[in-house]
Order: structure tokens, then sequence, then C-alpha cells
């Protein structure tokens, strides 16, 4: 007989420390604070390098609800950030849509996507349904290069940036604290799912399909769930980030993006939320330290990735509650 | 030229590049098939194969030249090393999570695929390493139809060694070992099978074609590149699901049908017949990508293979 899964705990480890929610509390008012100063204490670059890794918090928490909560191993998840960035590009570019009507039709395309890519797959064997989402993300991005009217290899340029409220967001501080608010309500998007219905319904079906299917969960209906939330968190990052950087191009959704993404959701424990955030900014702070090293970096990442399956399957953040 | 010009032109390449499919695909249905593993890495040993391959050739080319009898002789030599580098990932990276839960050690697997890839980013800096062949540029003329005698030394190698692969799993102790162990590994191991010892020889020889297949390619189409078993091993997957994956004569029709498949694709256009349809060699990907998702959606089990429970 399977064993009752643990509680729902998207918080893993940190549990452990911070016991009570005063304490919890106080930690999240303390990150944040840190946070909000961050751009205005230290110059440009580390904004932007910020910036970035808040960017992979975003898709990583989407992943993150595919991989963690629901168990099913996405290798083409740049597939949805491309979905996102190319729909934003196009319609502002071409059709002269505003970013904010923009954004809902690209995070309907990406749900668009994630029902084409689930609906026939998700029947199939866990290791099958890797290789086709990898082969998913490779037509994503050929097709991207191939067709006239997402620019081909050299992509899309000079895509608008966004106005709020009259107000132009268009420095590297405005988009760092609109990335900053996608993480944050990320997150929170997260913790509330993992705790409802339907999290509870992932967490089942990821510990043991026949029993939940027995207890009445429709399990291609759920996993399908995560798909289409994923891909929205994919889609909205890829949005933001094609009206930050103002260019797109088919190279920047490649295999190594969704192996990153996947990364940052590994390296700090998969399924856990504090994990994901620690994990966005080891992936990618480490190789801006390690830039000396050069192409180096990447074996060193592949070997740590490696290590870390091998010795730390859950993650370096430490499980306090998890079970062997 | 006439249709069938194309049509023969076509049905050479695709038996070309069919041979180097079905090569790899071979080592993903062994390993497939007793361990019930999908050895991402199974790509990055045809490229560290080809790598492998051109460090010989370019130690022994002063002795035995670099025509095909130096590549061939580095070819064996590629085959045994990267034979045993698959046992050793075998044993250092597989073995541990035999038992662990699927992701892991799917994950594992990426990881391993990583660890190769990078490693050779590192060492080559990136770049296309020319691989010093002299294959010499002869060849025979059928009508409108030329066949380099490098093709045709390309393809009889590839099916040499698959007929040896079909006689050593048909025929020998191992092999008969090895079937028994694809089986029921426990069961196998009551009948005193030494299990750990007959995973070791299916990954051994799966890592060796697939190093004979990346020495060739390298041989034959003169350079190397970290990334060129990405697409390869994507692509010999996706032609051991057309043969039905576990299944040795499948993966060997699997590879042929998809090299045929890709090539006859390219030449595919249907505009002439007012059909806004055309794959060319710039959607031959995207078309063979779409044909793998197709036939798992459609008839998972391939043309070969035997239906199959999920482990759990």
């Amino acid at each position: 007989m399977a064993q009752l899964p643990e509680r729902p705990s998207s918080w893993g480890g940190l549990s452990a420390i911070l016991d009570t929610r005063a304490k919890q509390a106080t930690v999240i008012c303390v990150l944040l604070l840190v946070m909000a100063v961050v751009p205005f204490v230290t110059n440009d670059y580390i904004t932007v390098i910020v910036t970035h890794a808040l960017l992979y918090v975003v898709l990583a928490l989407g992943l993150n609800i595919v991989v963690g909560y629901a168990g099913l191993l996405d290798l083409g998840f740049a597939a949805f950030f491309a979905v996102g960035a190319y729909t934003v590009g196009i319609t502002t570019q071409y059709f002269g849509l505003n970013f904010w009507l923009a954004l809902p039709l690209a995070v309907f395309f990406a749900s668009i996507a994630g029902v084409i890519i689930g609906t026939p797959t998700l029947r199939l064997r866990s290791d099958y349904l890797a290789i086709v989402t990898l082969g998913f993300g490779e037509i994503v991005r050929l097709t991207a290069r191939n067709l006239r009217e997402t620019g081909g290899a050299s992509g899309i340029r000079g895509i608008e940036s966004p106005w709020i409220f009259g107000y132009h967001v268009q420095s590297n501080i405005d988009f760092y604290f609109v990335f900053l608010i996608l993480a944050i309500i990320g997150v929170i998007v997260s913790v509330r799912l993992a705790n409802s219905r339907l999290g509870r319904a992932w967490l089942y079906v990821r510990h043991d399909e026949d029993a939940a299917e027995a207890m009445g969960i429709d399990r291609v209906k759920v996993k399908l769930a995560a798909y289409v939330v994923g891909a929205i968190y994919g889609a909205i990052g890829g949005a933001f980030f094609a009206a930050n950087l103002g260019a797109i191009s088919p190279e920047s959704f490649s295999f190594r993006q969704s192996v990153e993404i996947l990364m940052v959701v590994i390296l700090g424990g998969i399924g856990k939320i504090p994990g994901v955030i620690l994990g966005a900014f080891i992936v990618i702070l480490t190789p801006e330290l390690l830039r000396e090293v050069g192409d180096l970096r990447y074996f060193i990442f592949a070997i740590g990735l490696l290590l870390i399956m091998l010795f730390r399957p859950s993650g370096i953040w430490p499980a306090a509650r998890g079970k062997k | 030229m006439t249709v069938f010009d194309i049509f023969t032109n076509q049905l050479l390449n695709g038996i070309v590049l069919g041979s180097f499919y079905a090569l790899v695909a071979l080592g993903y249905t062994m390993v497939f098939g007793v361990v019930k593993l999908l050895n991402f890495a199974h790509g990055e040993l045809y490229m560290v194969g080809g790598f492998a391959g051109f460090l010989v050739l370019s130690f022994l080319s002063p002795f035995i030249g670099a025509g095909w009898f130096g590549v061939a002789i580095s070819m064996v030599l590629a085959m045994i090393a990267v034979g045993f580098l698959g046992v050793v990932i075998e044993r250092v990276a597989y073995a541990p999570m035999l038992s662990a839960p699927r992701l892991s050690i799917l994950i594992t697997a990426l990881a391993v695929s990583l660890v190769l890839q990078n490693g050779m980013l590192a060492l080559t800096k990136g770049q296309y390493v020319p691989f010093g062949s002299a294959l010499g540029f002869g060849g025979i003329n059928l009508g409108k139809l030329f066949i380099s005698y490098n093709q045709m030394i390309l393809v009889g190698v590839a099916a040499l060694l698959m007929l040896s692969l079909e006689m050593f799993v048909s025929r020998t102790q191992y092999g008969r070992a090895m079937r028994a162990v694809a089986v029921d590994k426990d069961m196998s191991r009551l009948m005193g099978i030494n299990v750990n010892a007959i995973i070791a020889v299916t990954f051994f020889v799966g890592s060796a074609l697939a190093a004979a297949a990346g020495t060739m390619a390298g041989a034959f189409y003169g350079s190397l590149w970290y990334f060129m078993g990405f697409l390869i091993g994507l692509k010999a997957f996706t032609a051991a699901v057309i043969g039905g994956i576990g299944s040795i004569p499948g993966a060997m029709l699997g590879g042929l049908i998809l090299g045929l498949l890709e090539s006859f694709a390219t030449q595919l256009d249907l505009r002439g017949m007012g059909i806004p349809f055309k794959v060319g060699s710039e959607w031959k990907d995207v078309f063979s990508f779409s044909v793998l998702i197709l036939i798992l959606v459609l008839k998972p089990t391939g043309l070969l293979g035997k239906p199959e429970q999920e482990r759990m």
C-alpha cells in the first residue's frame, strides 16, 4: 500500500526553522524590504541581473507547478515563454496593440499551447512525456525561426514598453519593480494553489496516480490544469521579458533556456517555493560570478546538478519534514 | 532532373541518414529494453564517440593514414573507449537511481547529458573541430545517380555492425542472458544470471554503437561540434519509438524509415497542386518531431514493440 503522503507543505524545510507564523512574517518582511532598496543602493549592473533572477523566479514558479506539484517532467518549458514573448512582440508591432491588451492574448495563446501539448500526450509514460515536451519546445523555436511573421532568425525588434496610468515603464529600475511584483504575485498564487483542492489533487496524482484515480480524481484533467497554469506563468514572464528587452529572437528560447529553468526548480528542491527563489538566484548569479571561467561555467553547473541528484535528490534546501 | 532522379537521389540520402539514426537508436532501445531507462545521455555518447575517434585518428594518422583504414581503426578504438564510458556512467549515475522515482532518474540522465555536452563545450570552446579524415571522392555512376564509395562503405559498415549485434543477441550466451533480463530481472537473477554484468554489457554495446556512428559521421561530414549529439539523440529516439522501443529489429527499421521520411520530406512541395504546403530543409526537423509526437500519441508501442505497463 502506498503511504499516506505528507501534508502539502510548499514551504518545505523552511518550516523547521520558521516554525511560527510570526517568524515567517518577519523574515518575509525583511526580505521584501531588502529587495525594495536593492536598486537604490547598488548600481545598474546589479539591478539588471537581479531583475533577470526575478524573471527566472516567475518562470521557475510556473515550471514548478508542472514538475514539482504535478510531477510531470517538462523539457520544453521555454516554448510557453516564447509564446508569451512572441504574442506581445507580434501584436504590438504588427497590429499596434497596447501592451495591456497583448498580455491577456499572450496568456490565452499560452493556455492553448498548454492544452495542445497536454491533451494528446498526458496519457503517455513519464519518460515519453519528457521527450515529447523537448520535441515540442524545439518545434516552437524552429517555427519562430522559419516564419516570416516572427522575424526569422533575427526576431522582432523595437517592442514598446508598457505604460501604467500615464507612467512609461522603461528604466531598469522600473522593470526591476515590475518583475519584483510579478514574482510576489507568483509566489502568492503558487502557495494558494498548493493548498487548494487542485493542489491536493496534484499531490495525489504525483504520489500515486492509480490510487488518485480510484478516489475520483480525473488525472488527465488535473495534469492538464498543471500544464495550463504553468504555461500562463511562462507566458506572463515572456510578455514582460519582451517588453523589457524590446527585442526577442528564437535563440532566447532554446533548449538551454528550458534546462536552466528546470535547474532552478531542481536546485532548490523540487516543489518548494523558497527553494525555487533560492535556485533562481543561484542559477542567474553564479554565471555572473564565474564570468572569467567562460564556457566552463555550464560544465560546473551540470556537475553540480548531477551531484545534487545523486546525493541530495530533494534539493539544497534541507528538507525537515521530507521523507526519503 | 526528372522525378525519378530526385527519387533515387533522396532514397540514397535517406539510407545514409537512416544508417546513422539506426545505429544510435539501437543503444536507446537496448538500454530501454534491459533497464527500462530512457538514457537521455545517449546522443552525447555519439558526440563523445566522434571526438574520441578524432583524437585517435590525429594520433595514429601519421602511421596508418587518414583514409578509411585509419578511420576504421579509430572507430574501433573509439567504440571501446566510449563503451567503457557508458559502463562508467551506468555504474556512477544510473545504478544508484534505478529504484528511485521516475522523475529523479530522468533528471539524473539529463544531468549526465549536460555534463558530457558542456564538458565538450569547455574543451572545444564551442568551436567546430575539423575531423581531419581524407576519404577521397570516388564513386560510381548508375545512370544519373552518383553513389560515392564513402556512402557505400558507411552503409556497409553500419549494416555489418547491426548484423553482428543481431548475431550477438540471438546466438550468444550473453545475448540470451540480455533477453532474459529484459523480460524479468528478478527471475533472471534467480536463474543464476549476473544481472549487473548483463546491464554493463548492454550499456557497453549500446554506447559503442553510438560511438561508431559518431566517428563515421565525423569522417563523413568532416567536422565535429559539442552540440551534435542533441539533435541526433532526439531523432534516434524518434526512430526507436517508430520501430517500437525495446525492439532491436524495430530500431533498425525505425532508423531507416525516419531517414527516408526526412529525405523525402525535404522534397515535399504541394504548392504546384495548389496546396500551400512545403517542408524544405528548414522545416525537416519540425517534420521529424511532429512524426515523433504523432507516433507516440497514435501508436506508442511502435511498429514492432510490445504493449507494456508503466512501472509504478
